[in-house]
């Protein structure tokens, strides 16, 4: 009889729900920033049937910084976010997170969990779900299957929610289907997403594509007060956004950066300038 | 406009192709009928000196019948009727009902007893004159064809009496198949005597009889056997290898049925980015516009096919342009939706096929010059239906090639499929185009259907039994790329065939599913995929 | 400020409580009405209760494809194959119950094999003996096909149409290799004949009866695991997959694995509903894999509205309930009407009878509320 009970209580033991088994515990290292930036990409090219779409790029960006991403159509903006996230992997050359993560021998869940959140250029929000559904869906923690079956709110993950629902103001909609918000809203949503994974480094690919100027306002707002907190890349086309947020701006040009400076000393290089030709010269001015 | 104009030009072609193919030749000129009964009269006389003669007579005349009215007479099996002096050919003399044939042209005449018949009687001496003579008298016709026939009967038949005169016609010989065939014949005879270097003229010769002959030889001992022995390997690599082209003839035939099913297909899923689960069924209307139009025809099942081309194509094209409008376009956007509402669409067209019909599989007639097969040597021979439809499908996929690639219709097309709303803001009727290329990938089934039934039964379940298939294609050479489909096609078809020797038919058709489904989680994509970020 | 978000417990819910309950009810009435005595107005005959046996075996498939494609997204057109491979593992059970009692009387042998002239039970069919192993394979047999062709085929990302053709090639496959003797499944006449399950008649009365009441319990079971599933964290994930699979990959879920746990679980229960199936009805052969009864039971679903799990039960006995009368009245009409059926479902009906329900309560709430505003 002992003995069955001491073998019930080893059974219990392994199938404790709480139980971590050390071999199924994530090798994950914190993202090493003291050597250098946060994200370093080195002569990365990559191309499609023939078409360079990235023509040896370098980039850094340095922890808690604020960049902007500018270039004309077919620059390359939304193939270099793929690389990044390892959704495309370019041909050649290198991409770091930090001194220790290569991110190109990592899938999307892993650079996800990593730290680097992205936006995508539509905003994309799980319609069928209510705003703190999306949120708590985002939040950072155990995503694995049986983990995720097993999870409960508890007060600290509500805070959190709460928290983020403030930042984002969205917390009069939490309620609501997310398909039901309106297109900034769902923008703000998703940017909301990206914080409750508590990310290093947030990619922004067009935040304010057909948003109201109010609600610009308040995008910049948000995105001014989340670089510090972490680095967040905008890519975006509207130049007067560019410049109410902008500290440091990067121009691409065929795959390659052409230049990279504050907004004033990028907007007077005549390199720029020629490459703008063709687009409305205000907006540069 | 233009697109109306290139669609006229379709049916156009597609018309001329089947009257082309429904003019069979029939012409061929009947014997001088005067001169034969000649010929006949003078056999049935007394004097069997006269009949020597008139036999050499016959011999050297050019008559078409002449071969097989020697042999009749040899055997006794040329007569005469008592009742109105009608020269006829007894073609079995067992039993007591015999059946008989005019001898000149060839009529079948019934049956006859013994009494109602005379024979045209012969001497042992007549006899053996006619032993060579039957023999070789096709030897000497102008028609290499008959040449050839003759000399294939003499293999295994050559003896004393007509070995010399088989060597002077093989000196005179022009014809190369004929020379080969009069070769082997006179080298078996020359093993049988015990020639060693007849061996030397049989080899490579396909004819199972040379085999026969070599095969006791080479169990023996001694040099000659192993000069048979060598003879005999080289022919069975030739044989293999024969053989292995037939295989890959009914790999690519089999291909050739796979590619007709699936181009439409290709079209409806590939380019349009529709999925019609009831494009089996399209096709099982073709090949039942095939059967209703010989049933409308009959006697006449060339025209009937030739006509069922076109007409094969335009019901399956009024059924699909039907399902368009009247399902799937409310779908636009739900491919899971629309996979299953085509498919309901496939169960009602199957049941009113089977309530209109019946439930029973039916057979359409192949004509005259679809059946038999094109003997290229005597261990290959293309059957002529299954290459009607390699060819067939050939045209058709070509003709597709052009619409797709050079007309307005194509522009459009893959204007369309690829920005709707930009294609449409250039003045591109998108609804016009949608019917249009829908009507154009039903109608290729309607024509698949039409092919199928020249070579399958016509049944209520046989578009089933293609729509995994058809599927299978298209994803496998790659989504939206015909040619990719075309080399699926071919490739599944020339592998399905090669594996069903050692595994069967059924496991065959297994394992190709199988690895199919295992290729598809490697490239998802297809064989040949497209690339980019047009691809997402 | 959140408290109504995931506070009832799985029993407190009111679609849960009412599916239970509507269960409970159904399953005692039929079996008490079955117990009265013949010629009683409220007699249910034995054949009767099988039939209904029958049609809740159909409905926890059912609920299992809801799982998988109303929740996650996925359309399987090849879950007939779990099912059927759940009824084959029970249906191997049944046969070594016969014993010495087949027609040729071998001890050891099924009568197809010695039909075959074949001298050794095949090694897969060892063990098939033991209830407890067979029924391990009930589960183990479609887990483990819908674990290696759910990894390969989500690890490739094939999803969308392409997952649904290659899951119909799949179940298609599998009919021609079960049609085949060699297989060692007795060809086209599947298995039959069977005489004893656990050591009772399978054709007697009682026996029936419990494996009415076995059918209906595994129905409520497997409908309680979806929805402990669909109400969970993990549920929610689903849907989240289903609307937006790049986003929830970005949001650092491995979206592979999801796709994997609950394919192979839908399977399961599949594998489940099959080995009730057969003992019923009484014979499994390969027609059970054609993709025809595949595409069938997704009809079912769709009818009864997706993403419900209860909609999916109405769905499968309504179908089936209507395949029955037609195909007793006038069967040449069944497959006008069930065509019709997969027509009309996707163009006029897409959230099925379910969408009507709840539009139905829908409008009665906000014509109460607007009472309520006036008062």
């Amino acid at each position: 009889m002992n003995k069955v009970n001491a073998t019930l209580k080893r059974v219990r033991e392994l199938a404790r729900p709480d139980r971590v088994f050390d071999f199924m515990v994530p090798q994950e290292s914190p993202v090493d920033t003291r050597h250098g930036p946060i994200l370093y990409l080195e002569d990365v090219s990559v191309s499609f049937d023939g078409f360079k779409a990235i023509n040896n790029l370098n980039l850094t960006i340095d922890d808690g910084e604020l960049r902007c991403i500018i270039g004309p159509n077919g620059a390359g903006k939304t193939t270099m976010m793929d690389i990044i996230t390892g959704k495309t992997r370019p041909d050649s050359g290198q991409a770091w997170f930090g001194s220790r993560h290569n991110l190109l021998s990592l899938s999307e869940p892993e650079i996800a969990r990593l730290g680097i959140g992205r936006k995508f250029q539509k905003p994309t929000v799980f319609e069928a779900l209510s705003v703190f559904e999306n949120l708590e869906l985002a939040m950072a923690g155990d995503k694995r299957v049986w983990a995720t079956f097993t999870a409960r709110l508890n007060s600290e993950s509500r805070g959190r929610i709460d928290e983020v629902l403030d930042t984002i103001g969205l917390a009069q909609e939490y309620r609501r289907p997310a398909g039901v918000l309106s297109h900034g809203q769902k923008q703000w949503l998703e940017i909301g997403m990206l914080l409750m994974q508590r990310p290093r480094l947030l990619l922004v690919d067009e935040p304010v594509a057909g948003m109201t100027e109010q609600e610009m306002q308040r995008t910049a707002e948000l995105l001014t007060r989340l670089a510090g907190q972490q680095s967040v890349v905008v890519v975006e086309h509207d130049m007067g956004f560019v410049r109410s947020i902008a500290r440091t701006v990067t121009v691409l040009h065929q795959g390659s950066v052409l230049a990279e400076g504050s907004m004033d000393e990028v907007s007077n290089d005549p390199k720029v300038v020629e490459v703008y030709l063709g687009a409305p010269q205000e907006e540069m001015a | 406009m233009i697109s109306r104009q290139l669609i006229h030009t379709f049916f156009s072609v597609l018309l001329l192709l089947g009257m082309a193919l429904s003019l069979a030749a029939h012409a061929e000129d009947s014997a001088d009928a005067s001169q034969a009964k000649q010929l006949l009269e003078a056999l049935d006389v007394r004097s069997y000196d006269a009949k020597g003669e008139a036999i050499k007579q016959l011999a050297q005349s050019d008559l078409p019948q002449k071969g097989e009215w020697l042999e009749a007479l040899r055997d006794g099996r040329l007569q005469r009727q008592k009742d109105g002096g009608r020269f006829v050919i007894v073609e079995s003399d067992q039993g007591r009902e015999w059946p008989i044939k005019d001898a000149i042209s060839g009529e079948e005449l019934g049956t006859a007893t013994r009494r109602d018949l005379d024979k045209v009687r012969i001497n042992n001496q007549l006899r053996s004159q006619l032993q060579g003579l039957a023999a070789t008298a096709d030897l000497d016709s102008p028609d290499t064809g008959r040449r050839e026939a003759a000399a294939k009967r003499l293999i295994g038949e050559v003896d004393e009496t007509t070995a010399d005169s088989v060597a002077v016609r093989l000196e005179q010989e022009t014809d190369g198949d004929v020379k080969a065939r009069l070769r082997t014949a006179l080298g078996l005879y020359r093993l049988e005597q015990g020639e060693a270097d007849a061996i030397d003229t049989l080899r490579g010769s396909l004819d199972p009889a040379v085999r026969n002959a070599l095969r006791p030889i080479a169990a023996g001992d001694g040099p000659l056997a192993d000069e048979a022995r060598t003879a005999l390997n080289g022919i069975e690599q030739k044989l293999k290898f024969n053989r292995w082209l037939q295989t890959l003839y009914f790999g690519i035939s089999m291909g050739s049925v796979l590619v007709l099913a699936a181009i439409g297909l290709a079209i409806t899923f590939g380019v349009m980015g529709v999925i019609n689960m009831a494009h089996g069924e399209l096709i099982m209307l073709g090949a039942y516009t095939t059967f209703v139009i010989q049933q409308l025809l009959p006697g006449q099942p060339g025209l009937a096919l030739g006509l069922s081309i076109p007409a094969g194509f335009l019901v399956a094209a009024a059924f699909g342009i039907a399902i368009e409008r009247g399902v799937i376009r409310f779908l636009k956007g739900r491919p899971l939706e629309t996979l299953l509402a085509t498919f309901g669409i496939s169960l009602i067209l199957q049941q009113l096929v089977r309530s209109v019909f019946s439930p029973l599989n039916r057979s359409v007639v192949t004509p005259d010059w679809l059946q038999g097969s094109l003997v290229i040597n005597d261990a290959l021979a293309l059957t002529l239906n299954r290459l009607a439809v390699i060819v067939f499908c050939l045209i058709v996929f070509t003709a597709l090639m052009i619409i797709m690639r050079r007309t307005r219709l194509g522009l459009e097309v893959r204007a369309v499929t690829q920005n709707r709303t930009m294609a449409r803001a250039m003045g591109v009727k998108a609804a016009r185009v949608d019917i249009l290329t829908f009507g154009l990938g039903s109608g290729i089934a309607g024509l698949a259907g039409v092919a199928l039934s020249q070579l399958t039964n016509v049944g209520p379940n046989m578009g089933q039994s293609y729509i995994i298939d058809s599927f299978m294609v298209v994803v496998f050479g790659g989504v939206g790329n015909l040619w990719g489909t075309l080399v699926a096609g071919m490739s599944l078809g020339i592998v399905n065939q090669v594996i069903e020797p050692w595994a069967g038919a059924v496991l065959a058709k297994i394992l190709v599913l199988a690895f199919i489904i295992l290729f598809i989680q490697k490239r998802p994509r297809g064989l040949f995929p497209q690339k980019g970020r047009a691809a997402e | 400020m959140m408290q109504d978000v995931q506070t009832t417990s799985l029993f407190k819910e009111r679609s849960t409580l009412l599916v239970l309950g509507a269960l409970l009810v159904v399953t005692v009435a039929v079996t008490l009405a079955n117990l009265l005595p013949q010629g009683h107005p409220l007699y249910v005959s034995t054949f009767t209760v099988s039939l209904l046996g029958k049609y809740l075996c159909y409905a926890l498939l059912a609920v299992a494809l809801d799982l998988v494609w109303g929740y996650l997204g996925i359309l399987s057109l090849g879950h007939g194959a779990f099912f059927a491979l759940g009824g084959y593992a029970m249906g191997m059970y049944l046969m070594r119950q016969i014993g010495a009692r087949g027609v040729y009387g071998n001890p050891e042998l099924p009568d197809f094999m010695v039909f075959l002239n074949w001298h050794e039970l095949p090694w897969y069919w060892h063990g098939f003996s033991s209830f407890p192993f067979a029924m391990a394979m009930v589960l183990l047999v479609p887990g483990a096909l819908a674990f290696v062709f759910g990894w390969l085929a989500f690890r490739s990302r094939v999803s969308g149409v392409y997952f649904s053709i290659i899951t119909q090639a799949l179940t298609y496959a599998l009919m021609l290799a079960f049609y085949r003797n060699e297989m060692g499944f007795g060809g086209n006449n599947g298995l039959t004949d069977f005489k004893e399950i656990l050591g009772a008649d399978v054709w007697a009365e009682d026996t029936r009866r419990t494996m009415f009441i076995a059918s209906s319990v595994a129905l409520a079971a497997g409908y309680l695991i979806c929805r402990a599933i669909t109400r969970s964290r993990l549920g929610r994930l689903c849907v989240a997959v289903r609307d937006s699979e790049a986003r929830t990959r970005f949001i650092g879920y491995r979206v592979e694995h999801v796709k994997l746990a609950v394919f192979v679980v839908s399977a399961m229960l599949a594998g489940v509903a099959g080995a009730l199936y057969v003992p019923q009805v009484g014979i499994i052969n390969p027609d059970q894999f054609s993709p025809l009864f595949s595409i069938e039971l997704v009809v079912w679903v769709a009818l009864g509205g997706r993403a419900t799990l209860y909609g999916a039960i109405i769905g499968a006995l309504v179908v089936n309930y209507l395949k029955t009368v037609f195909t007793g009245v006038m069967p040449e009409a069944w497959l006008f009407a069930l065509g019709g059926l997969f027509v009309l479902v996707t163009v006029a009906l897409p959230k099925g009878i379910a969408g009507l329900l709840r539009f139905r309560q829908g409008q009665a709430r906000t014509a109460a509320s607007r009472q309520e505003a006036k008062a």
